[in-house]
C-alpha cells in the first residue's frame, strides 16, 4: 500500500517535471562569439539555452560553415552576433543551409550587435590592397563596455519581442547588470588611470575600442595590412620606427601567432602581453574583463 | 565691482549737486537718495536674474546640441546600407585562373582504359594558358529567395566559350529544416561535387570524377534539402534533373534522372569535424550519351554513343583538424571518396560502318581517391593525393567496347599528386603541383603552376 502511494507520488513527479518542461521551453540561442553568448546568458537567465558558435581561442574570422554549425542554427530561435562583415565568410552560409525561417536576416531572431552602434574605423576608401578591411567599419568593439552596455540593452528588447512571457526577466536581469555594470566600468577605470597614454605595440588592428577606452596611443601595428601576416621587412620597419620613438608594450590576442611579437620583444625588451580576446567557457563578461585588466596591469597573482 | 560701481554713482550725484545746503533740503535729498538707492539695487537684481537666465538656457542648448550631434553620428553609421541606386547589386565577384602546364607525354593521346571521357574531360593545354575564368552574382531576391548565376568563360580549342555553369534559386528560410532549389546547379552527390574548380585543393579533378562525370555533375532540376531538429548534423535530399546532361544525354517529357542523398557530420571536441556522406545517382532512360571528350577532336570522327540506365553509388568521407579550432594558421584535411557506376544499354559506334558498329553493353566502374592537405603556415600549404579506378566492362561485341575505350586493356589506372601552395590572403593563391599520371599505360609526368585569384565580395568558406 505505501510502496504503491510512492511509486505514485513520483509518477506524478515524473509527469509534473515532463510538463513543466513543456512550460518553460527554453530559446534556443545561436551566438556567433562568445562575449554574445555570455551577454545572453546574463540577460536570458534561465530562460535562455545558448550555444556560442566559436571559443575565445578562434579567430571569428576564419571560421568554416561546419555541418555542426548548421544543425544548430537549424534550431535557433535566435542568432547573436557581431556582423559589421566579421562573419561574412561563413553566417551566410549556415542562414542559407539552415532551411530555418526564424533566424533570417530582417526577422526578430535575427539580431547582429554592429546595427545598434556606431562603430569606428569606418573604411573612406574599399580597396583589398588595403587588405582585409571591413565596409562597415571594425568589428571588434566588444573591447567598450559602453558599448556592451548598449548593446545589452537593445539585446533585451529584442528578447522581450521574441519572448513576451518572460519579460519580466529580461528587464530585472537588464536593470542587474548595469548596475554590476557600470559599478565595473567605473573600478576599471580607476584601476586603469596609469596606463593612460601608454604607447602600444598591437598584433593585428583588434584593440581600437580599448584604446580609445582607456586612452591608448597605438605606435605601431605587426601586420603589415589587417589580415596579413607580419613579414620580416616590416616588422624591421616597425622596429626602426620604435627606436625612434619608443612604445611601452606589445599587445596580442591569446589566439594570434605570437611569434613575431615574441621576436620584436627580443629586439626592443618591450613587454608582451596576450590578452583574452573574448570571454572563455562559462566566464561572465565581468569576469572576462576583470581578467583582461589584470593582464593589462600585469598582476599576475590575479591570474 | 557692482557696488563700486554704486558707490560710484552716489559719489557723482554728490558732486554735482549744488554744495551750499539747507537742513530740510538735506533731508529731501537724502530720500531722494534712499529711493534711487533702492530703484538700482532692483534693476541690479533683475539683470542678475536675467544673466542667470540666459547663463542657464545656454548650457541647455549646448547639451541639446551635444545629443542632436551624437545622434547624427550613430545614424550615419548605423547599418551597413548605403545609398545609391548601387546598393541593391548583387554581390559580385571574379575568379581569375591562369595557368602552365608541361607533360611528358602528348595530352592529346590521353586516354582512360575501361571508361568514356565526356563532358569537360581531358588534360588541360600544354604551356601557358589562362583557364577557368568564373564570373559570380548573388543576392537576396527578397525575404523568401536566394539566387545566384555562376558564368565561365573558358578557352576550348582557340575558341573562347561561355558556359552557364550555375544558375538557380534557393528559398531562404523557408522553415522546419526545409530548402528548396531550382534550376541549374552542381549536384550534391559525393563531397566535391558541389566546389566550384577553383576551391579544388588540386588543379584538376580526380581521376573518377573525369572518368564518370567529365569532371563535375550538373544538371537543371530541383533540389530539396532536408535537416533533422537533432543536435548531430543530419541532412536528406534528393534531386530530380532534366537528364539530358553528360553522363545522362536525350530529352526527357519529366525526370530524365534523380539523385538522393544523405550527409552526417559534426565535431569531436573543439579540434576535430567530420562529414560522411552517402549518394546515389540514376538516370533509367538515357538516348545517345556520346562520348569523346576534347581530347579525341571532334570532326567526322568515329564516336561511342550509350543508350539504357545508369546508376552510381557513393560514399565521402572528410575529416578536418584545426589547433583549437583555429582554421587560420594551421589545419588539415583529409577527404576520401568511392562512386561505383553500374550501366546497362547498348554502345554504338556513330559514323562507323555501314552496318553501324552496335553491341550490348553491360558495365561496372569504380574508382577512390584519398587526399590530404595541410596547411603548416599561415600562408603555405601542402597536399597529396592518391587514387585508382577499377573497370569490368561485358559485352556482345568486345571488338566495339574496345574501339569505344570500355575495354580496361589489363590495366588499372592510378594517379599520385602532390602540391605546395602560396596564400598570400584569403583571395589569392600560387600554387605548384606534380603528377604522376598512369592512367594508361604510358606513365606521363605532369607540372602545373597556377593562380587563382578571387576579385570583389568576400567568398564562402563552406565545410
Amino acid at each position: 500500500m505505501f510502496h504503491q502511494r510512492i511509486k505514485k507520488y513520483w509518477l506524478g513527479v515524473l509527469l509534473l517535471s515532463l510538463c513543466s518542461n513543456k512550460v518553460y521551453a527554453q530559446i534556443n540561442v545561436f551566438a556567433c562569439e562568445p562575449e554574445w553568448a555570455a551577454l545572453t546568458r546574463t540577460v536570458g537567465g534561465d530562460a535562455v539555452k545558448v550555444y556560442s558558435a566559436t571559443t575565445a581561442q578562434q579567430d571569428p574570422h576564419h571560421i568554416q560553415a561546419r555541418p555542426s554549425l548548421i544543425a544548430k542554427v537549424r534550431r535557433a530561435d535566435l542568432l547573436v552576433c557581431t556582423g559589421a562583415e566579421l562573419e561574412a565568410g561563413w553566417l551566410p552560409l549556415l542562414l542559407r543551409k539552415s532551411g530555418n525561417g526564424n533566424i533570417q536576416p530582417n526577422r526578430p531572431g535575427y539580431f547582429i550587435a554592429a546595427d545598434h552602434i556606431a562603430l569606428l574605423e569606418k573604411p573612406i576608401v574599399l580597396d583589398r590592397s588595403l587588405g582585409d578591411i571591413h565596409a562597415a567599419g571594425n568589428p571588434h568593439f566588444h573591447l567598450d563596455p559602453y558599448l556592451i552596455l548598449q548593446i545589452a540593452k537593445a539585446l533585451t528588447v529584442r528578447l522581450t519581442k521574441i519572448d513576451p512571457v518572460n519579460s519580466d526577466l529580461y528587464q530585472q536581469n537588464l536593470l542587474n547588470f548595469s548596475r554590476n555594470w557600470n559599478l565595473a566600468i567605473t573600478k576599471w577605470e580607476q584601476r586603469a588611470q596609469p596606463l593612460r597614454g601608454k604607447r602600444i605595440v598591437v598584433s593585428h588592428n583588434s584593440w581600437v575600442y580599448l584604446e580609445q577606452w582607456l586612452g591608448f596611443i597605438k605606435a605601431a601595428t605587426l601586420e603589415p595590412k589587417p589580415g596579413i601576416p607580419p613579414s620580416s621587412t616590416h616588422l624591421s620597419k616597425v622596429l626602426a620606427q620604435l627606436k625612434q620613438n619608443p612604445a611601452e608594450m606589445i599587445l596580442y590576442a591569446d589566439y594570434q601567432n605570437d611569434k613575431s611579437a615574441h621576436w620584436l620583444s627580443q629586439k626592443t625588451g618591450l613587454v608582451t602581453i596576450s590578452l583574452p580576446f573574448s570571454p572563455s567557457d562559462g566566464e561572465t563578461l565581468i569576469q572576462w574583463f576583470d581578467k583582461l585588466m589584470n593582464r593589462l596591469l600585469r598582476v599576475d597573482h590575479e591570474l | 565691482m557692482r557696488k563700486a560701481l554704486f558707490m560710484a554713482a552716489i559719489t557723482a550725484l554728490i558732486l554735482s549737486s549744488n554744495p551750499a545746503l539747507a537742513d530740510s533740503e538735506t533731508q529731501t535729498i537724502k530720500q531722494q537718495l534712499e529711493a534711487l538707492k533702492k530703484e538700482y539695487q532692483q534693476r541690479i537684481t533683475a539683470l542678475e536674474a536675467r544673466l542667470l537666465k540666459t547663463e542657464q538656457s545656454a548650457k541647455q542648448a549646448h547639451t541639446k546640441a551635444q545629443k542632436i550631434e551624437a545622434k547624427l553620428l550613430q545614424s550615419s553609421t548605423l547599418g551597413t546600407g548605403s545609398s545609391g541606386k548601387n546598393s541593391f547589386n548583387p554581390a559580385i565577384s571574379l575568379i581569375l585562373d591562369g595557368r602552365f602546364a608541361s607533360f611528358d607525354n602528348d595530352p592529346g593521346n590521353y586516354e582512360l582504359p575501361g571508361f568514356t571521357l565526356g563532358g569537360e574531360a581531358g588534360l588541360n593545354e600544354k604551356g601557358l594558358s589562362v583557364g577557368h575564368s568564373e564570373f559570380i552574382m548573388s543576392a537576396n531576391v527578397d525575404d523568401k529567395f536566394y539566387g545566384q548565376m555562376t558564368i565561365a568563360i573558358v578557352e576550348h580549342e582557340d575558341a573562347t566559350e561561355v558556359e552557364l555553369e550555375e544558375v538557380f534559386i534557393q528559398t531562404l528560410g523557408f522553415g522546419s529544416g526545409l530548402t528548396l532549389k531550382a534550376g541549374r546547379f552542381l549536384s550534391e552527390i559525393g563531397y566535391l561535387n558541389q566546389q566550384h574548380a577553383h576551391a579544388w585543393d588540386f588543379v584538376d579533378a580526380p581521376l573518377i570524377y573525369r572518368g564518370l562525370f567529365g569532371n563535375q555533375l550538373i544538371d537543371d532540376g530541383l533540389q530539396v534539402t532536408w535537416i533533422a531538429p537533432i543536435d548531430i548534423f543530419l541532412k536528406l535530399g534528393t534531386e530530380l534533373l532534366s537528364g539530358n546532361r553528360y553522363p545522362a544525354a536525350g530529352r526527357h517529357d519529366g525526370v530524365g534522372a534523380w539523385t538522393t542523398f544523405a550527409d552526417i557530420g559534426g565535431d569531436i571536441g573543439i579540434e576535430h569535424s567530420w562529414q560522411l556522406g552517402l549518394s546515389h545517382w540514376q538516370a533509367n532512360d538515357i538516348a545517345g550519351r556520346e562520348n569523346g571528350g576534347h581530347a579525341h577532336g571532334g570532326g567526322a570522327a568515329e564516336t561511342p554513343s550509350f543508350d539504357g540506365d545508369s546508376k552510381i553509388n557513393a560514399v565521402d568521407l572528410v575529416y578536418k583538424w584545426a589547433p583549437n579550432g583555429n582554421p587560420k594558421n594551421q589545419n588539415f584535411k583529409f577527404q576520401f571518396e568511392y562512386f561505383d557506376r553500374k550501366e546497362n544499354g547498348k554502345v554504338a559506334m556513330l559514323n562507323s560502318g555501314p552496318p553501324l558498329e552496335v553491341t550490348s553493353y553491360d558495365g561496372h566502374q569504380k574508382g577512390w581517391y584519398a587526399q590530404t592537405t595541410y596547411q603548416f603556415k599561415p600562408q603555405w600549404q601542402a597536399g597529396l593525393r592518391y587514387e585508382q579506378l577499377d573497370s569490368n566492362n561485358q559485352g556482345s561485341d568486345a571488338d566495339v567496347l574496345a574501339e569505344a575505350g570500355l575495354d580496361n586493356e589489363g590495366h588499372t589506372p592510378k594517379r599520385y599528386s602532390g602540391v605546395l601552395e602560396w596564400l598570400p590572403s584569403e583571395f589569392s593563391r600560387v600554387r605548384l603541383q606534380f603528377n604522376r599520371d598512369e592512367s594508361y599505360k604510358e606513365t606521363d609526368n605532369q607540372l602545373f603552376l597556377q593562380y587563382t585569384m578571387s576579385l570583389g565580395s568576400h567568398g564562402t568558406h563552406p565545410f
